[in-house]
């Protein structure tokens, strides 16, 4: 039925003379987004709108689930294309299509003419009032409101006549690479890839970096969090993620450290090691899955003394975000059902029963001079060693 | 050095198996069912298979069938026999230390509105004779027992075990969980008294997705699967001929030359609990003897989580299962273990090593070695 998709894209609108760039990019997502689609498409840029359409046989379903991820899509119209064969032909067309889209016959609408093609005829209010007039006439039940539709038909003259109503809302945000590139610190949790997501959506491209501890995560944690990149990257588009083996600088600490702190003074060192990457990458922030309280490592003290540590941004999408709001995105992107999976991370293998929860930063910078002999040359080696995964 | 000590789990296929599999598959790969000679060219892997295993059981060609692996087997062995015998009794015995596709079908009968008796075991991880005296009724129709224990290597007296429950009530039909015992020991069903025996392919250089069920002649059972009517109607759908053909020239390896491979394995078996208990905090579970199953070790390291322990050996290419990998990959408390009064903080400090007729002894040299030097180290790091 649905012949092209008329590209409904919002905040990106009003971005001034740089507007071209944002229009660029989305068509650059959406035709991503469409390779693995059956099908062929063309995505192009008209008049201040992007239309996909569609060349061959296509799957409608799977069609608008690929365009429902991709940043930056306010909406998605799924148009009609009927012929130019005069008004009469034009009247039936729209007709029978607003039975088809809006079977309940009972709403409220508003016809909304357009005119690419000014040649046509009849102009747009003319148009307007006789189709209205046709509709009121075919559907007894269905009243006009000029103010506020329900159903706000859309009828276009260009080549062919494109008519379409139907909004589906999509994802929102900004298209992937209009706004620069930062690093996530990924984990296997369900925090950390949303955390992702969510700048993502911002028109953030992502990289990612992992801290593997074996024997004490499994081989298939860090398939796990592979796993959890290749999900994020549905919506992010291609994800570098940096696998450092964070062993060796784990247990120095253990060995240094006061056991309570263990965990801060560990974070802190994936803060430094992750801003490392960052910079060697062109990444120009960090992101992390923080949630304030969610745990002793979050509270207003602890997130103070690792990010000490960090010279860049470090963006915490999640910062006030209840774990139940958090969980609830991570169904709606689908990371959920594996960030479950019982395999542990680094993160717990050494945890204190009583780690602490209001540490102070300079008791932490004393503890952490105990590692001066060691340190440098261990994360020297670990960012050596490091494995790097292109998930997408 | 490779050393792959999860046999147990799996094990790799031998060599002629490869072969027969390739050739069922690319060469001779009709349905057994089909008419012309191509048909009759697949059908014979069938017949072969059948033959060796028969002659290998000493029981009747036709009480055979041939399922999906173990699980399967168990499944149909039980349910099958449970829903043909509900008139005439809705009671059933087994052990509290079978594998999950015996206690899961158990549970699954349970909720069918049968009553089900879960056996006690000692700190062997042998089933008491005692309680299942007391446990079989009049109106006992099935006793499932599993020959060897899959965590542990305990081996069940299943002689005795069969003539008590025939002395008892000679209705009683009596199943036997035989995936980790068939291949290790030389079972004959009918001289046992032993009515219905599962056994899967992968656990004995077979194919995976493969396994038989015995099924005496005078059982009265029901398939639980339904279709075309194959293997007289009792396990419906095309045979899976490469794993038909895999499975049976498996067995037929595994039988030559048996009792000096067994021997062997016993003498690999008491080198290396020899050794093992020489290192310190080592605590091994169940029988370790001529009594317990020749190819099973488990041993509990105090002090050391077993998954950390695993992959501490996985990366010296040493492969073995922390409590029963076979069952999930969930770390979950191991009823086995529990069972045989494992103590608490040993049961996630568990540790499975079982053996093939390919282990050597400079494998579980090797072992033995990277054992001593890793436990120093993983014990100065622990958990608080």
């Amino acid at each position: 039925m649905f012949k092209s998709f008329l590209i409904k894209y919002g905040e990106i609108g009003i971005k001034g003379k740089n507007k071209y760039l944002f229009e660029d990019a989305l068509v650059k997502q959406i035709k991503h987004a469409l390779r693995k689609v059956d099908g062929e498409f063309e995505v192009s840029k008209q008049q201040g709108r992007i239309y996909v359409e569609v060349l061959s046989e296509y799957d409608y379903e799977e069609t608008v689930d690929a365009l429902k991820k991709v940043f930056g899509i306010v909406g998605i119209c799924p148009v009609v294309h009927v012929e130019d064969e005069g008004f009469e032909q034009l009247a039936k067309d729209v007709v029978a299509y607003f039975k088809k889209a809006h079977p309940t016959l009972d709403q409220t609408f508003k016809v909304n003419a357009r005119r690419a093609r000014k040649n046509y005829p009849m102009d747009s209010m003319q148009i307007n009032y006789s189709l209205g007039e046709k509709i009121l006439q075919a559907f007894p039940n269905v009243k006009v409101d000029v103010h506020n539709p329900q159903v706000l038909l859309n009828v276009e003259i260009r080549e062919k006549i494109y008519i379409y109503s139907t909004v589906i809302p999509g994802a929102g945000g900004m298209p992937v690479g209009t706004n620069g590139k930062a690093m996530l610190l990924l984990s296997g949790g369900i925090d950390s890839p949303v955390a992702g997501y969510m700048v993502a959506r911002r028109g953030v491209k992502i990289d990612a970096v992992y801290f593997h501890a074996p024997p004490y995560t499994s081989e298939r944690a860090k398939q796990k969090v592979v796993d959890l990149a290749k999900l994020v990257s549905v919506y992010s588009g291609p994800i570098h993620l940096h696998i450092i083996n964070f062993t060796d600088i784990q247990l120095y600490i253990y060995e240094k450290c006061p056991h309570d702190e263990l965990t801060i003074i560990m974070r802190r060192y994936m803060m430094r090691i992750a801003e490392h990457i960052a910079k060697e990458t062109g990444s120009l922030g960090l992101i992390t899955g923080e949630s304030i309280g969610q745990v002793a490592s979050q509270t207003m003290q602890s997130l103070a003394a690792t990010n000490e540590v960090c010279t860049m941004p470090v963006i915490r999408p999640l910062i006030s975000f209840d774990k139940q709001d958090i969980v609830d995105i991570s169904l709606k992107i689908n990371t959920y059902e594996t960030s479950i999976l019982p395999f542990e991370d680094c993160c717990t293998i050494f945890v204190a029963k009583h780690p602490v929860t209001k540490p102070n930063v300079n008791i932490i910078k004393r503890s952490e001079r105990n590692l001066e002999e060691k340190i440098d040359e261990l994360v020297e080696t670990a960012l050596k060693t490091e494995e790097v995964i292109i998930c997408e | 050095m490779e050393c792959y000590l999860d046999n147990s789990a799996t094990t790799k296929c031998f060599e002629e198996v490869k072969d027969i599999v390739i050739n069922a598959m690319t060469k001779d790969y009709a349905n057994p069912s089909s008419m012309h000679i191509k048909g009759v060219e697949a059908e014979k892997y069938l017949k072969q298979s059948k033959e060796i295993i028969a002659s290998t059981l000493k029981v009747n060609e036709k009480e055979l069938f041939f399922t999906s692996g173990g699980t399967e087997s168990n499944n149909l062995a039980i349910i099958g026999s449970a829903m043909a015998n509900i008139r005439t009794g809705k009671h059933l015995i087994t052990t509290i230390i079978e594998h999950p596709s015996v206690i899961n079908t158990m549970k699954y009968l349970e909720e069918q509105g049968f009553r089900v008796t879960y056996l006690p075991v000692d700190e062997a991880g042998i089933v008491s004779l005692e309680e299942l005296d007391k446990a079989i009724c009049d109106d006992t129709i099935l006793v499932s027992i599993m020959y060897v224990n899959n965590e542990i290597g305990s081996v069940q007296p299943i002689d005795k075990i069969a003539q008590m429950i025939k002395e008892k009530n000679p209705n009683t039909l009596f199943h036997v969980d035989a995936i980790q015992g068939f291949g290790k020991y030389k079972i004959y069903p009918k001289r046992l008294n032993i009515d219905l025996l599962s056994a899967s392919g992968h656990k004995i250089n077979g194919p995976k997705g493969v396994g038989f069920c015995y099924i005496s002649e005078k059982v009265k059972i029901k398939p639980i699967a339904f279709g075309g009517g194959q293997q007289k109607g009792m396990r419906s759908g095309t045979e899976n001929v490469p794993g038909i053909a895999g499975i049976g020239m498996a067995v037929l390896k595994t039988y030559e030359n048996f009792e000096e491979k067994i021997d062997n394995l016993y003498r690999l078996k008491s080198y290396f609990v020899e050794e093992i208990s020489k290192l310190e905090g080592v605590y091994l579970n169940g029988k370790t003897g001529l009594d317990s199953a020749p190819h099973i070790v488990s041993a509990s390291f105090l002090h050391v989580r077993s998954e950390v322990l695993l992959h501490a050996l996985e990366s010296k290419e040493i492969y073995v299962s922390a409590g029963s990998a076979c069952a999930s990959n969930k770390p979950t408390v191991s009823p086995t273990l529990k069972a045989i009064g494992v103590e608490k903080e040993l049961l996630d400090s568990t540790i499975r090593f079982s053996f093939s007729f390919e282990t050597t002894k400079e494998e579980l040299s090797y072992c033995l070695d990277a054992l001593k030097e890793i436990l120093p180290k993983l014990r100065i790091y622990k958990r608080h």
